[in-house]
Protein backbone atom coordinates (compact mmCIF):
# COMPACT_ATOMS: atom_id res chain seq x y z
CA UNK A 1 0.00 0.00 0.00
CA UNK A 2 2.70 2.42 0.96
CA UNK A 3 4.38 1.86 -2.54
CA UNK A 4 1.44 2.26 -4.00
CA UNK A 5 0.82 5.82 -2.87
CA UNK A 6 4.48 6.87 -3.54
CA UNK A 7 4.37 5.25 -7.07
CA UNK A 8 0.92 7.44 -7.23
CA UNK A 9 2.64 10.39 -5.99
CA UNK A 10 5.36 10.07 -8.45
CA UNK A 11 3.45 10.30 -11.24
CA UNK A 12 1.27 13.27 -10.35
CA UNK A 13 4.64 14.95 -9.67
CA UNK A 14 5.21 14.38 -13.69
CA UNK A 15 2.20 15.10 -15.07
CA UNK A 16 2.64 18.66 -13.24
CA UNK A 17 6.08 19.47 -14.06
CA UNK A 18 5.61 17.97 -17.85
CA UNK A 19 2.40 20.69 -18.63
CA UNK A 20 2.08 22.90 -22.04
CA UNK A 21 3.57 25.76 -20.13
CA UNK A 22 6.67 23.84 -19.20
CA UNK A 23 7.46 23.29 -23.04
CA UNK A 24 6.92 26.67 -23.68
CA UNK A 25 9.75 27.37 -21.31
CA UNK A 26 12.02 24.48 -22.00
CA UNK A 27 12.09 26.20 -25.49
CA UNK A 28 13.27 29.33 -24.55
CA UNK A 29 16.79 28.77 -25.14
CA UNK A 30 16.34 27.70 -28.28
CA UNK A 31 14.17 31.06 -29.94
CA UNK A 32 17.51 33.07 -30.41
CA UNK A 33 18.63 30.23 -32.69
CA UNK A 34 15.08 30.08 -34.69
CA UNK A 35 14.96 34.01 -34.72
CA UNK A 36 18.26 34.66 -36.25
CA UNK A 37 17.93 31.52 -39.09
CA UNK A 38 14.67 32.24 -39.39
CA UNK A 39 15.40 36.22 -40.25
CA UNK A 40 18.44 35.38 -42.33
CA UNK A 41 15.87 32.97 -44.72
CA UNK A 42 13.23 35.42 -44.77
CA UNK A 43 16.07 37.95 -46.10
CA UNK A 44 17.16 35.28 -48.54
CA UNK A 45 13.24 34.34 -49.90
CA UNK A 46 12.92 38.28 -50.28
CA UNK A 47 16.37 38.82 -52.55
CA UNK A 48 15.30 35.31 -54.47
CA UNK A 49 12.41 37.03 -55.92
CA UNK A 50 9.66 35.46 -53.56
CA UNK A 51 6.61 37.51 -52.10
CA UNK A 52 5.91 38.21 -48.38
CA UNK A 53 3.12 35.69 -48.71
CA UNK A 54 4.86 33.40 -50.76
CA UNK A 55 7.40 33.43 -47.51
CA UNK A 56 4.91 33.11 -45.05
CA UNK A 57 3.72 30.37 -46.76
CA UNK A 58 6.95 28.59 -46.95
CA UNK A 59 7.02 29.12 -43.59
CA UNK A 60 3.63 27.92 -42.34
CA UNK A 61 4.03 24.38 -44.56
CA UNK A 62 7.40 23.81 -45.08
CA UNK A 63 8.85 24.86 -41.60
CA UNK A 64 12.51 23.55 -41.72
CA UNK A 65 15.39 26.52 -42.71
CA UNK A 66 17.55 24.07 -44.80
CA UNK A 67 14.49 23.38 -46.64
CA UNK A 68 13.83 26.90 -47.16
CA UNK A 69 16.90 28.26 -47.83
CA UNK A 70 17.47 25.79 -51.26
CA UNK A 71 13.94 26.32 -52.24
CA UNK A 72 14.87 30.19 -52.55
CA UNK A 73 18.35 29.57 -53.97
CA UNK A 74 17.15 26.97 -56.35
CA UNK A 75 13.72 29.35 -57.65
CA UNK A 76 16.40 32.16 -57.89
CA UNK A 77 19.10 29.95 -60.37
CA UNK A 78 15.43 28.95 -62.34
CA UNK A 79 15.74 25.16 -61.03
CA UNK A 80 12.99 23.18 -62.17
CA UNK A 81 10.37 22.08 -59.12
CA UNK A 82 11.26 18.26 -59.68
CA UNK A 83 13.99 19.00 -59.18
CA UNK A 84 13.96 21.02 -56.36
CA UNK A 85 11.11 18.84 -54.55
CA UNK A 86 13.86 15.85 -54.92
CA UNK A 87 16.70 17.79 -53.59
CA UNK A 88 14.03 19.35 -50.24
CA UNK A 89 13.60 15.39 -50.03
CA UNK A 90 17.23 14.18 -49.50
CA UNK A 91 18.36 17.15 -47.52
CA UNK A 92 15.09 15.99 -45.01
CA UNK A 93 15.84 12.39 -44.91
CA UNK A 94 17.64 12.85 -41.80
CA UNK A 95 14.67 13.28 -40.46
CA UNK A 96 13.89 10.15 -40.27
CA UNK A 97 16.28 9.40 -37.65
CA UNK A 98 14.82 12.40 -35.28
CA UNK A 99 11.63 11.15 -35.88
CA UNK A 100 12.65 6.79 -35.13
CA UNK A 101 15.00 7.79 -32.37
CA UNK A 102 11.71 9.98 -30.32
CA UNK A 103 9.02 7.02 -31.47
CA UNK A 104 9.73 5.09 -28.41
CA UNK A 105 8.67 7.52 -26.02
CA UNK A 106 5.38 8.13 -28.06
CA UNK A 107 4.26 4.64 -28.04
CA UNK A 108 1.42 5.11 -26.10
CA UNK A 109 -0.04 7.59 -28.43
CA UNK A 110 -2.47 7.23 -31.31
CA UNK A 111 -1.16 7.50 -34.62
CA UNK A 112 -3.04 10.91 -35.23
CA UNK A 113 -1.27 12.49 -32.06
CA UNK A 114 2.13 11.30 -33.41
CA UNK A 115 1.29 12.96 -36.17
CA UNK A 116 0.45 16.25 -35.09
CA UNK A 117 3.53 15.69 -33.18
CA UNK A 118 6.18 14.29 -36.28
CA UNK A 119 5.05 17.40 -38.32
CA UNK A 120 6.47 19.87 -36.17
CA UNK A 121 9.58 18.14 -35.20
CA UNK A 122 13.06 20.00 -36.00
CA UNK A 123 16.58 19.57 -34.97
CA UNK A 124 16.22 21.70 -31.97
CA UNK A 125 12.92 20.66 -30.62
CA UNK A 126 14.55 16.88 -30.94
CA UNK A 127 17.74 17.90 -29.06
CA UNK A 128 15.54 19.15 -26.35
CA UNK A 129 12.98 16.25 -26.58
CA UNK A 130 15.33 13.92 -26.15
CA UNK A 131 17.54 15.51 -23.11
CA UNK A 132 14.11 14.78 -21.37
CA UNK A 133 14.32 11.23 -22.07
CA UNK A 134 17.41 11.39 -19.60
CA UNK A 135 15.66 9.73 -16.67
CA UNK A 136 12.07 8.92 -18.17
CA UNK A 137 10.67 6.74 -20.35
CA UNK A 138 7.94 8.63 -22.18
CA UNK A 139 7.54 12.48 -22.91
CA UNK A 140 4.38 14.25 -22.20
CA UNK A 141 2.23 14.79 -25.37
CA UNK A 142 1.09 18.72 -23.64
CA UNK A 143 4.62 19.62 -22.65
CA UNK A 144 6.01 18.24 -26.38
CA UNK A 145 3.30 20.58 -28.06
CA UNK A 146 4.11 23.13 -25.72
CA UNK A 147 7.47 22.90 -27.06
CA UNK A 148 6.43 22.32 -30.99
CA UNK A 149 4.15 25.26 -30.86
CA UNK A 150 6.76 27.65 -29.38
CA UNK A 151 9.51 27.19 -31.79
CA UNK A 152 6.82 27.03 -35.08
CA UNK A 153 5.47 30.58 -33.87
CA UNK A 154 8.53 31.89 -33.58
CA UNK A 155 9.82 30.45 -36.78
CA UNK A 156 7.03 32.22 -38.76
CA UNK A 157 7.46 35.76 -36.68
CA UNK A 158 11.33 35.42 -37.83
CA UNK A 159 10.93 34.94 -41.61
CA UNK A 160 8.41 37.45 -41.55
CA UNK A 161 10.75 39.96 -39.58
CA UNK A 162 13.08 38.60 -42.40
CA UNK A 163 11.19 39.16 -44.96
CA UNK A 164 9.72 42.73 -44.38
CA UNK A 165 13.30 44.01 -43.63
CA UNK A 166 14.28 42.27 -46.43
CA UNK A 167 12.70 44.37 -48.56
CA UNK A 168 15.18 47.46 -47.53
CA UNK A 169 18.74 44.99 -47.48
CA UNK A 170 19.19 44.77 -51.32
CA UNK A 171 22.58 43.51 -50.92
CA UNK A 172 21.94 40.78 -48.83
CA UNK A 173 25.47 39.50 -49.81
CA UNK A 174 27.14 42.53 -48.22
CA UNK A 175 26.22 41.73 -45.06
CA UNK A 176 27.28 37.99 -45.42
CA UNK A 177 23.31 36.36 -45.11
CA UNK A 178 23.99 33.99 -48.18
CA UNK A 179 26.45 32.66 -46.13
CA UNK A 180 23.80 31.64 -43.24
CA UNK A 181 22.79 28.42 -45.50
CA UNK A 182 26.50 27.29 -45.97
CA UNK A 183 27.12 27.66 -41.94
CA UNK A 184 23.98 26.23 -41.15
CA UNK A 185 25.07 22.98 -43.40
CA UNK A 186 28.77 23.19 -41.50
CA UNK A 187 26.73 23.66 -38.00
CA UNK A 188 24.48 20.52 -38.50
CA UNK A 189 27.50 18.39 -40.26
CA UNK A 190 29.75 19.50 -36.89
CA UNK A 191 26.92 18.70 -34.59
CA UNK A 192 26.19 15.17 -35.85
CA UNK A 193 29.82 14.51 -36.16
CA UNK A 194 29.69 15.19 -32.39
CA UNK A 195 26.62 13.36 -31.22
CA UNK A 196 27.38 9.73 -32.90
CA UNK A 197 30.91 8.96 -31.26
CA UNK A 198 31.58 7.42 -34.88
CA UNK A 199 34.26 10.40 -36.15
CA UNK A 200 36.27 7.65 -38.17
CA UNK A 201 33.57 6.09 -40.21
CA UNK A 202 31.57 9.58 -40.44
CA UNK A 203 34.95 10.64 -41.93
CA UNK A 204 35.34 8.39 -44.39
CA UNK A 205 31.52 9.22 -45.53
CA UNK A 206 31.78 12.81 -45.20
CA UNK A 207 34.89 12.70 -47.71
CA UNK A 208 33.94 10.57 -50.24
CA UNK A 209 30.30 12.74 -50.38
CA UNK A 210 32.72 15.51 -51.11
CA UNK A 211 34.64 14.02 -53.63
CA UNK A 212 31.76 12.45 -55.15
CA UNK A 213 29.87 15.47 -55.87
CA UNK A 214 32.71 17.30 -57.11
CA UNK A 215 33.23 14.54 -59.51
CA UNK A 216 30.19 14.38 -60.28
CA UNK A 217 29.72 17.58 -60.93
CA UNK A 218 30.98 17.61 -64.02
CA UNK A 219 28.60 15.42 -66.14
CA UNK A 220 25.78 16.19 -63.29
CA UNK A 221 23.41 19.01 -62.24
CA UNK A 222 23.83 20.21 -58.64
CA UNK A 223 20.67 18.49 -56.71
CA UNK A 224 21.38 14.71 -58.25
CA UNK A 225 24.96 15.18 -57.60
CA UNK A 226 23.73 15.84 -54.10
CA UNK A 227 21.51 12.48 -54.30
CA UNK A 228 23.93 10.52 -56.01
CA UNK A 229 27.08 11.61 -53.44
CA UNK A 230 24.27 11.03 -50.44
CA UNK A 231 23.32 7.23 -51.28
CA UNK A 232 27.11 6.14 -52.49
CA UNK A 233 28.61 8.06 -49.47
CA UNK A 234 25.81 6.09 -46.64
CA UNK A 235 26.38 2.89 -48.86
CA UNK A 236 30.04 3.22 -48.08
CA UNK A 237 29.39 3.73 -44.25
CA UNK A 238 27.42 1.04 -43.94
CA UNK A 239 30.06 -1.69 -45.57
CA UNK A 240 33.20 -0.12 -43.65
CA UNK A 241 30.67 -0.42 -40.85
CA UNK A 242 30.24 -4.08 -41.45
CA UNK A 243 34.31 -4.71 -42.02
CA UNK A 244 35.09 -3.70 -38.41
CA UNK B 1 1.88 40.36 -53.34
CA UNK B 2 0.96 37.47 -54.85
CA UNK B 3 1.31 34.06 -55.37
CA UNK B 4 2.87 32.43 -58.57
CA UNK B 5 1.39 28.61 -59.73
CA UNK B 6 5.07 27.03 -60.35
CA UNK B 7 5.78 28.62 -56.62
CA UNK B 8 2.49 26.71 -54.97
CA UNK B 9 3.64 24.01 -56.54
CA UNK B 10 6.80 23.83 -55.20
CA UNK B 11 5.71 24.91 -51.48
CA UNK B 12 3.45 22.13 -51.30
CA UNK B 13 5.91 19.32 -52.83
CA UNK B 14 8.64 20.56 -50.78
CA UNK B 15 6.53 20.43 -47.99
CA UNK B 16 5.21 16.76 -48.62
CA UNK B 17 8.55 15.83 -48.65
CA UNK B 18 9.41 17.34 -45.38
CA UNK B 19 6.23 16.31 -43.84
CA UNK B 20 7.00 12.65 -44.57
CA UNK B 21 10.29 11.77 -43.32
CA UNK B 22 9.36 13.85 -39.88
CA UNK B 23 6.05 11.83 -39.43
CA UNK B 24 6.26 8.33 -40.76
CA UNK B 25 9.06 6.42 -38.30
CA UNK B 26 6.90 8.07 -35.03
CA UNK B 27 3.26 6.95 -36.59
CA UNK B 28 4.76 3.80 -37.75
CA UNK B 29 8.03 2.54 -35.66
CA UNK B 30 5.64 1.15 -32.84
CA UNK B 31 4.01 -1.44 -34.89
CA UNK B 32 6.62 -2.35 -37.63
CA UNK B 33 10.24 -3.01 -37.56
CA UNK B 34 12.55 -2.02 -40.00
CA UNK B 35 15.38 -4.05 -41.13
CA UNK B 36 18.81 -3.33 -39.46
CA UNK B 37 20.51 -2.82 -42.60
CA UNK B 38 18.17 -0.04 -43.51
CA UNK B 39 18.60 1.97 -40.12
CA UNK B 40 22.44 1.51 -40.18
CA UNK B 41 21.92 3.13 -44.12
CA UNK B 42 20.48 5.83 -42.59
CA UNK B 43 22.20 6.79 -39.86
CA UNK B 44 24.67 7.50 -42.18
CA UNK B 45 22.68 9.72 -44.77
CA UNK B 46 22.59 13.10 -42.56
CA UNK B 47 26.58 13.16 -42.45
CA UNK B 48 26.40 12.18 -46.20
CA UNK B 49 23.70 14.58 -47.35
CA UNK B 50 25.34 17.52 -45.20
CA UNK B 51 28.95 16.91 -46.57
CA UNK B 52 27.44 16.85 -49.55
CA UNK B 53 25.82 20.29 -49.40
CA UNK B 54 28.68 21.70 -47.60
CA UNK B 55 31.15 20.76 -50.50
CA UNK B 56 28.96 21.69 -53.12
CA UNK B 57 28.33 25.37 -51.51
CA UNK B 58 32.15 25.67 -50.91
CA UNK B 59 33.93 24.05 -53.85
CA UNK B 60 31.51 25.12 -57.00
CA UNK B 61 30.47 27.70 -59.06
CA UNK B 62 27.61 27.44 -61.05
CA UNK B 63 28.35 23.54 -61.08
CA UNK B 64 31.93 23.74 -61.64
CA UNK B 65 34.89 22.99 -58.94
CA UNK B 66 36.48 26.34 -59.02
CA UNK B 67 37.54 26.46 -55.51
CA UNK B 68 39.94 29.54 -56.12
CA UNK B 69 36.53 31.86 -57.48
CA UNK B 70 34.90 31.14 -54.10
CA UNK B 71 38.06 32.05 -52.11
CA UNK B 72 36.26 34.34 -49.27
CA UNK B 73 33.60 31.30 -48.34
CA UNK B 74 36.57 29.10 -48.15
CA UNK B 75 38.40 31.28 -45.59
CA UNK B 76 35.40 32.09 -43.74
CA UNK B 77 34.60 28.05 -43.61
CA UNK B 78 37.27 27.53 -40.96
CA UNK B 79 36.50 30.02 -38.19
CA UNK B 80 33.12 28.63 -38.69
CA UNK B 81 34.14 25.10 -38.37
CA UNK B 82 36.07 26.25 -35.54
CA UNK B 83 32.75 27.51 -33.87
CA UNK B 84 30.74 24.31 -34.82
CA UNK B 85 33.18 22.28 -33.08
CA UNK B 86 34.12 24.37 -30.00
CA UNK B 87 30.78 25.48 -29.30
CA UNK B 88 28.21 23.01 -30.90
CA UNK B 89 25.78 25.87 -31.66
CA UNK B 90 23.73 25.91 -34.41
CA UNK B 91 23.33 29.81 -33.79
CA UNK B 92 26.96 30.76 -33.05
CA UNK B 93 28.23 28.56 -35.84
CA UNK B 94 26.09 30.27 -38.16
CA UNK B 95 26.71 33.91 -36.52
CA UNK B 96 30.12 33.64 -36.89
CA UNK B 97 29.83 32.23 -40.26
CA UNK B 98 27.67 35.37 -41.40
CA UNK B 99 30.24 37.75 -39.54
CA UNK B 100 33.19 36.37 -41.06
CA UNK B 101 31.52 36.24 -44.41
CA UNK B 102 30.63 40.11 -44.14
CA UNK B 103 34.28 41.31 -42.27
CA UNK B 104 35.62 39.39 -45.02
CA UNK B 105 33.68 41.15 -48.41
CA UNK B 106 34.57 44.27 -46.20
CA UNK B 107 38.37 44.10 -46.47
CA UNK B 108 39.74 42.00 -49.01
Amino acid sequence: MVQENIQLHKQDVNIREDSFLQGVKDCIPTLLGYLSIGFAAGVVGNTSGLSIIEITLMSLLIYAGSAQFIVSGMIASHGSPASIILTVFIVNLRHLLLSAALSPYFSRLAPVKTLLIGSLLTDETFGVAINKTADKDYISEKWMHGLNITAYLNWIVATLAGAFLGQWITNPEKFGLDFALPAMFIGLLVIQFVSRGKIAKDLVVAISAVVIVLGTSFFLSGSIAIIVATVIAATLGMVVEKWK
Amino acid sequence: MEIRWHILLIIIGASIVTLIPRVVPLMVLSRINIPDWALRWLSYVPVAVMAALVGEELLLVDGRFSPFQNHIELIAAAPTFLTAILTRSLLGTVLVGIVSVMLLRMFL
